[in-house]
């Protein structure tokens, strides 16, 4: 096999280009070099105004998602030899302004995030003198798989919904609601369902389910979406049956 | 996405159509696939001539079961359409039209399926 491999990487300056363009690069091949230590030797030794996000490199910090060949990847867990001896293509995340190289504005998707309000909602707090409040493990289990989201967007780079449509909501966002919606220590559940049940939100999925593909955390967006559909559908029901029922 | 009022959706009454749809069709029409394209044309069953088959159309609940089989999956195939042309031709404008078209379709087969299974002799 070469002992180099060719990176074909996305490049924008907001101050001197008008669009994004490739520029190659070649690194050594390196069986054990996964995407991101290719970015990694090309800034320290080829080109330092190369800019990119990452941080832990270990698959848990979610700032090093990008487009490999097309497909949003975590760079830090996308390995060299799975495209090689073929030139790779990085480019940044699908559906984002770009900021400058691989670098996305996540703005829009951080305040979709504090819509959701991602946080243990109580009626009432118990005093810190009465201890924490407890769980079994099958409490843990309902909600357990949605909070292992890191937040690496890379289910919005993948779904055509959010391409098409900025306002809508997204994957992460939902699936985290739900996670909060699904925790026993959580009493939030219709704070949220009026945010939740809006075609910018559950209502916009098309169930493309591309989202849960890509999911490198294997987190299900896409089974959030259609589970909250499902109780969002029953509270309508409730609502034509039971007009004078209320909320 | 910004909390509003809620006011009356239609979304809620079209997803549970296409999800009971999809739920119909993946469940019962494999069943009838196999009865009636498999196991008939190799003998595997008896009674499955036309004459046999019809008459079972005597039973009211076969009536309704076959009503609710051939209307759901309506309502699930025009949600589907809808998006996808929606979505993949990119045709944002013609959305009333496209939706008009589909589940208007929908509600046609659904009239037509009620209206033979009730006049069948």
């Amino acid at each position: 096999m070469a002992d180099t491999i060719k990176l074909e990487i996305s490049r924008y300056s907001p101050e001197t280009d008008a669009a994004p363009h490739f520029q190659s690069f070649e690194v050594p091949f390196r069986r054990d070099w996964v995407v991101l230590d290719a970015l990694n030797y090309i800034k320290d030794k080829q080109d330092g105004s190369l800019t990119y996000r990452w941080s832990c490199r270990m698959g848990i910090c979610g700032s090093c998602g990008m487009l490999v060949n097309g497909e949003p990847k975590l760079t830090c867990a996308t390995f060299l030899a799975d495209y090689a001896p073929a030139s790779i293509r990085v480019e940044p995340l699908r559906n984002f302004p770009i900021v400058r190289d691989l670098v996305i504005a996540m703005n829009d998707f951080m305040r979709k995030f504090q819509k959701m309000k991602p946080w243990l909602i109580r009626k009432e707090e118990k005093p810190v003198s009465e201890g924490e409040y407890l769980q079994t493990p099958e409490q843990l289990d309902a909600y357990k798989q949605f909070s292992m989201c890191i937040n690496c967007m890379l289910c919005y780079a993948a779904c055509p919904v959010y391409g098409l449509d900025p306002l809508f909501a997204g994957p992460a966002a939902i699936a985290l609601a739900q996670r909060y919606n699904l925790d026993s220590r959580d009493q939030g559940a219709k704070d949220r369902f009026p945010v939740l049940s809006q075609h910018d939100a559950i209502w916009g999925c098309t169930f493309v389910g591309e989202c849960t593909r890509v999911c490198p955390k294997h987190v299900d967006p896409a089974g959030a979406i259609q589970q909250y559909k499902l109780t969002a559908a029953l509270d309508w029901v409730k609502s034509v049956v039971m007009p004078w029922g209320g909320k | 996405m910004d909390a509003q009022p809620t006011k009356l959706r239609i979304e809620p009454l079209l997803w549970l159509l296409f999800s009971a749809g999809g739920g119909v069709a993946a469940f019962f029409i494999p069943i009838h696939l196999f009865i009636l394209g498999i196991a008939a044309p190799l003998g595997l069953t008896k009674a499955t001539d036309y004459a046999s088959a019809t008459a079972f159309l005597a039973f009211p609940i076969v009536r309704f079961y076959l009503f609710v089989l051939c209307s759901l999956p309506l309502f699930h195939a025009a949600h589907r359409i809808r998006y996808t042309l929606y979505d993949g031709l990119q045709i944002k404008h013609l959305n009333e039209v496209i939706a008009a078209c589909c589940y208007g379709g929908a509600v046609l087969g659904t009239v037509i399926a009620g209206y033979l299974l009730w006049s069948f002799q």
